[in-house]
């Protein structure tokens, strides 16, 4: 086998081995899956990975005449710690894409365990909005397996609503896994749970929103002097999620602190209302004029 | 001492047309009739970190109007004649000195006119600032209160709004309501093959391009409009989305952007466009009714409306010969009823044509 070009120095992981124990049991309800974690981890034993658990992440060292990564800090729960190394690579969990959703005027309701407003299905996938369904992350993370068995649930669903013949104990199956996998995925989050203190502890000068450069200080500040309270209000009055990501890398953060600079909960803050085009597009893509 | 204001929002001030819109502060090109209220908001518009506390970005950064052909020219010089009194300080630009000053304008341009002293501002900060300097001045802001209806019974004027069902509130002014299209009132004949749906500018924003633009830029006769923000990102505008059924003013349905020296001013730096939403059209503002007992008033322009039938073309237009169809007689209708709702607007000056319809009224 040809060496790869890098090493990873560490796996630095906010969740504790206490909550991956406390989710064994719902994580098995997927054998597999669960089997393929744990080959993970042993294979980054066996390699010599040096694995931390319980950490908080504290911020990434750098030179900044050179613009490079130097290290990473942290603090592990006794004392803070640093790394060397040359890239960070850094995430808190996935989250759905469901601008397609909202453009198509779906209702969302909140999911505590997404931790997000997702838009409202039945098992078959039917959103509000007749004609309209859902299947894959974009409706929820579940991971590909779910993807394709929701995807052809709902693929049964569109037919049998027009009038076309299905097989009905195929629909009933697929329905019967993806409520199994359901139960997987809430052992997913026990056992890498999002640091709940996360907002209460990100420094003013973390920037929340790269593409216009929005720290959480800004956020607060925006708080504290216009009173913004609501996601899309934030938005206006600071920026954040304007930009070229359109609040797909920062929308979830920027709500964690908002609901924590006013006190409220996550679901009470709102979520950042879908723009068309969901991705930018080049302005010279637009049909020249006389084009239907 | 002045006057106590209680200002009902049913959404969040600035959050919809005052908020969303193109942000050009401009006197030029708008009716002479206009002018004298323009010229007054052109003070305060000077004024606003005093005001406000903020200048919302406003610079006068110029705005100039593009003519594409000589008649367009002669338009332009015609205006800037009329408007002589108002000391605008027009400044027509010939083709030449456009060559040299915006290459990347193109060929087309043919002149313009400047206004050296008309600009910009960025709307979702200055109208939120609006409200929050009305609360500092002592006005109660209740935001998030729709209200479902107003009346007055000789003494006092009431309203009641959703969150206020079970408390009716008084007060001895007469009220005021600034409602736009779509808002809340007034309704179309509620014939269930029709839907109402209003014609908004479609508008768009892009990512950063490195500064190459000071002017806000218009052109003659309407078409498309842009203007680049000190952070480079470019504004632009142009055409009209369809509002369908609800307000979706921020999910538009259609885009007919970047066209004509829009497409050319984008192409220069060939950005993302990554936000595009529709603003809303505003027309004249209605007179207010006088008479001996207080009215409410409406400063809601006469709103733009079309009906659509099912079926129907988007743009139902009279053909030569046709009869009048039902939908057409329909759109009379309601704008019959509109009319009488919301006040006529000013009588057309013999100098309207001048003036294209644009979001890019101060507010």
């Amino acid at each position: 086998m040809r060496r790869p070009a890098w090493t990873v120095a560490a796996v630095l992981d906010t969740a504790r081995l206490a909550d991956q124990l406390a989710a064994t049991p719902a994580m098995l309800s997927q054998p597999a899956v669960f089997a393929k974690g744990v080959y993970y981890v042993g294979w980054l034993r066996a390699h010599g990975v040096a694995l931390h658990g319980g950490v908080r992440p504290l911020r990434v060292l750098g030179d900044e005449a050179q613009g490079r990564v130097t290290g990473v800090a942290w603090h592990d729960g006794d004392e803070e710690r640093t790394l060397a190394c040359d890239a960070v690579g850094f995430g808190y969990a996935l989250r759905s894409e469901t601008q397609l959703a909202d453009l198509l005027g779906c209702r969302f309701d909140y999911a505590p365990m997404h931790r997000a407003h997702l838009p409202v299905r039945d098992a078959a996938g039917r959103a509000s909005v007749e004609g309209v369904y859902l299947a894959g992350d974009g409706a929820g993370i579940m991971g590909a397996d779910a993807a394709e068995w929701a995807g052809e649930r709902a693929a049964l669903a569109l037919l049998a609503d027009n009038g076309v013949a299905v097989d009905t104990a195929r629909a009933a199956a697929l329905e019967r896994k993806l409520d199994r996998l359901a139960g997987f995925r809430r052992g997913l989050e026990r056992a890498f749970p999002l640091p709940r203190d996360w907002a209460a502890h990100a420094p003013d000068d973390l920037v929340v929103c790269r593409c216009e450069n929005v720290t959480a200080g800004t956020l607060r500040q925006t708080v504290a002097v216009n009173g913004a309270d609501e996601m899309n209000r934030l938005k206006a009055l600071s920026r954040v999620g304007m930009g070229r990501c359109q609040g797909r890398m920062c929308g979830v953060a920027a709500a964690e602190i908002l609901a924590h600079a006013t006190g409220q909960p996550l679901q009470q803050v709102g979520r950042l209302r879908g723009q068309a085009p969901i991705k930018p597009i080049p302005i010279g893509s637009c049909p020249p004029k006389g084009a239907s | 001492m002045g006057a106590g204001v209680v200002l009902l929002e049913r959404d969040l001030c600035g959050s919809r047309s005052s908020g969303v819109n193109f942000g050009g502060v401009r006197r030029q090109g708008r009716p002479l009739s206009q002018l004298p209220l323009a010229q007054r908001a052109h003070r305060i518009w000077g004024q606003l970190p005093e005001l406000l506390g903020t200048d919302g970005e406003y610079i006068r950064s110029g705005h100039f109007k593009i003519a594409r052909s000589e008649s367009d020219m002669a338009s332009l010089e015609r205006y800037r004649a009329l408007s002589s009194d108002f000391d605008l300080g027009l400044e027509l630009i010939s083709a030449a000195r456009l060559r040299t000053q915006c290459p990347w304008l193109g060929t087309r341009a043919v002149g313009g006119s400047l206004c050296l002293e008309d600009g910009q501002a960025n709307p979702r900060l200055v109208s939120p600032a609006f409200a929050l300097a009305a609360q500092r001045a002592g006005a109660q802001v209740l935001e998030r209160h729709k209200v479902d209806e107003v009346a007055h019974d000789g003494a006092f004027c009431s309203w009641c709004a959703r969150r206020m069902r079970r408390a009716r509130s008084k007060c001895r002014r007469p009220c005021c309501s600034t409602a736009r299209a779509p808002g809340p009132a007034p309704s179309p004949p509620s014939s269930a093959r029709r839907r109402r749906c209003a014609a908004q500018p479609v508008m768009a924003v892009t990512e950063p391009v490195p500064h190459f633009m000071d002017w806000s830029l218009g052109v003659e006769g309407g078409g498309i409009y842009c203007r680049q923000v000190a952070r480079g990102n470019l504004v632009l505008g142009g055409g009209t989305g369809l509002t369908l059924g609800r307000p979706r003013a921020r999910r538009p349905r259609r885009h007919r952007h970047a066209r004509g020296a829009g497409r050319r001013a984008a192409a220069h730096a060939a950005p993302c466009a990554h936000h595009p939403h529709l603003g809303r059209h505003r027309g004249l503002p209605a007179r207010p009714r006088t008479g001996a007992r207080p009215q409410p008033h409406h400063a809601r322009p006469v709103p733009r409306l079309r009906l659509r039938g099912r079926g129907l073309p988007d743009r139902p237009r009279r053909r030569r010969g046709a009869g009048r169809t039902g939908a057409r007689r329909a759109q009379r209708h309601a704008h019959r009823r509109l009319r009488h709702r919301t006040l006529r607007p000013p009588a057309r000056t013999k100098h309207h044509h001048l003036s294209v319809p644009s979001p890019a009224i101060p507010t």
